[in-house]
């Protein structure tokens, strides 16, 4: 059965806690308050590849540290990463520019179990910013689509313009694959769905007792989307989601991201969904 | 051309309906298409009718004078809009528009309404349809308002 498969030890330098200059190639900005960086080790510092569903600790000298998924991969050793501004240390990531430099630990946990569910139909569900860790999913089935049978995307966000990666979304069509995005709110001038993310499930193409599902996104979102796809047919154990945490040493040491047995940051983020089914519901985690 | 009942037998809506009860159902039912910008539903207007969606998208609206509408839900192929028809006093509560070219079964609620009170069984089998679909659409009014995509403060 498939799981998710760790990379703790992926640390190329033995010194996990220890952050490596690497050197800002590109920024652009996705919304307001989204920015994407392209980033890349500076000279000297050990290359690190992480795999989709894998995270960085990105670290702003003088104001601290984050983790942050893995939204794509670039040329050669180069890492895509997603960032909202929501605190002290995002905000200050998003106004990194080409050539600033930025303190980098990983790549940390688990990893999307792409590779084991090969042959299937394949559910992205996403919500707001965790479209970000599943991008590099819908490219890595770009890049090897006959190993996948029918795949659709499912995309919901709190409004149009704060859906990311739209200009991707016609490369995604021409490879085959389904995308059906929704909001929540939106004017006549969207015409695109309006409603939560779990209403597009009923418009997804593929076969439950073929598909596994790959979800990322607000937990109560994940939540009914994977109790949604299970109802529907979709063995559990193929319903893999991401958990975000307040990860901070990334390697399981200091406990800020252990959610009862799990540390998020060492067993995920990455997880088979009954292994979070009951966590998620208990309200004092 | 397909018979009525066999297109109503194909709706997700009506899954697991016996012949006998689809051939009952139709006799209620005609084929109608909706061009952009007509209306379904009406809010505040007799709710005489529901609506099978079989192919094309509508928005649930509502609307305030001097305001444009307000969209809180688009529905399409599959879906089933329309509950009012059932419970008294049959008067729509929202503006249904149809979007694109939207093809729809559409019911004759008052034909239906004699026919589920002189069959029970059809009716209470009937309302079970009708509240599942009610219990979902509240569940995701539920999840719409906790606005999951918010910051976090």
């Amino acid at each position: 059965m498939a799981s998710a498969t760790s990379n703790v030890g992926n640390d190329a330098s033995g010194e996990p806690l220890l952050p490596e200059p690497w050197t800002v190639l590109r920024a652009a900005r996705e919304t307001p308050d989204v920015v994407t960086l392209e980033i890349a080790p500076s000279a000297g510092s050990e290359p690190r590849r992480p795999r989709p569903g894998q995270f960085l600790m990105l670290y702003v000298f003088g104001i601290g540290e984050v983790p942050i998924s893995v939204a794509g991969l670039g040329d050669r050793d180069a890492v895509v990463h997603t960032i909202r501004d929501v605190g002290a240390v995002t905000h200050a990531l998003c106004q990194l520019g080409p050539g600033d430099t930025l303190g980098v630990r990983g790549p940390f946990g688990t990893a999307w179990p792409l590779e084991h569910e090969r042959g299937r139909d394949i559910v992205i569900g996403a919500g707001g910013i965790g479209m970000a860790p599943l991008r590099p999913v819908v490219t890595a089935i770009m890049a090897d689509r006959a190993s996948f049978d029918d795949v659709v995307v499912m995309y919901g966000a709190r409004e149009p313009r704060e859906l990311l990666y739209t200009d991707e979304f016609a490369s995604w069509r021409a490879a085959d694959i389904q995308v059906e995005v929704t909001v929540d709110h939106a004017d006549h001038a969207w015409d695109g769905h309006i409603g939560v993310v779990t209403t597009l499930i009923r418009y997804a193409d593929f076969q439950p007792n073929e598909a596994a599902a790959f979800l990322c996104g607000p937990e109560i979102m994940m939540r009914f989307t994977a109790q949604e796809l299970v109802q529907r047919g979709v063995d559990p154990r193929r319903v893999h989601l991401s958990m975000e945490r307040n990860m901070k040493c990334a390697v399981g040491f200091c406990g800020h991201c252990q959610l009862g047995p799990e540390f998020v940051c060492l067993d995920g983020p990455v997880f088979p969904w009954p292994r979070m089914e009951r966590l998620m519901a208990v309200h004092e985690l | 051309m397909k018979e009525l009942d066999t297109v109503i037998g194909e709706h997700p809506f009506f899954e697991g309906l016996s012949a006998a009860d689809l051939d009952l159902i139709a006799g209620c039912g005609q084929i109608a298409v909706f061009r952009p910008g007509q209306f379904l539903l009406r809010a505040g207007t007799p709710a005489d009718h529901f609506f099978l969606i079989r192919r094309g998208k509508l928005s649930l609206e509502m609307t305030a004078p001097g305001k444009d509408p307000f969209v809180f839900e688009t529905l399409s192929d599959g879906d089933v809009v329309g509950w009012s028809w059932l419970f008294e006093p049959n008067v729509a509560q929202f503006d249904a528009r149809s979007i694109d070219d939207t093809r729809v079964v559409q019911f004759d609620g008052k034909c239906l309404r004699g026919k589920c009170d002189a069959d029970p069984r059809l009716g209470f089998d009937l309302m079970k349809r009708f509240a599942r679909k009610l219990i979902q659409r509240f569940a995701d009014t539920r999840l719409q308002l906790l606005d999951v995509y918010g910051k976090r403060d």
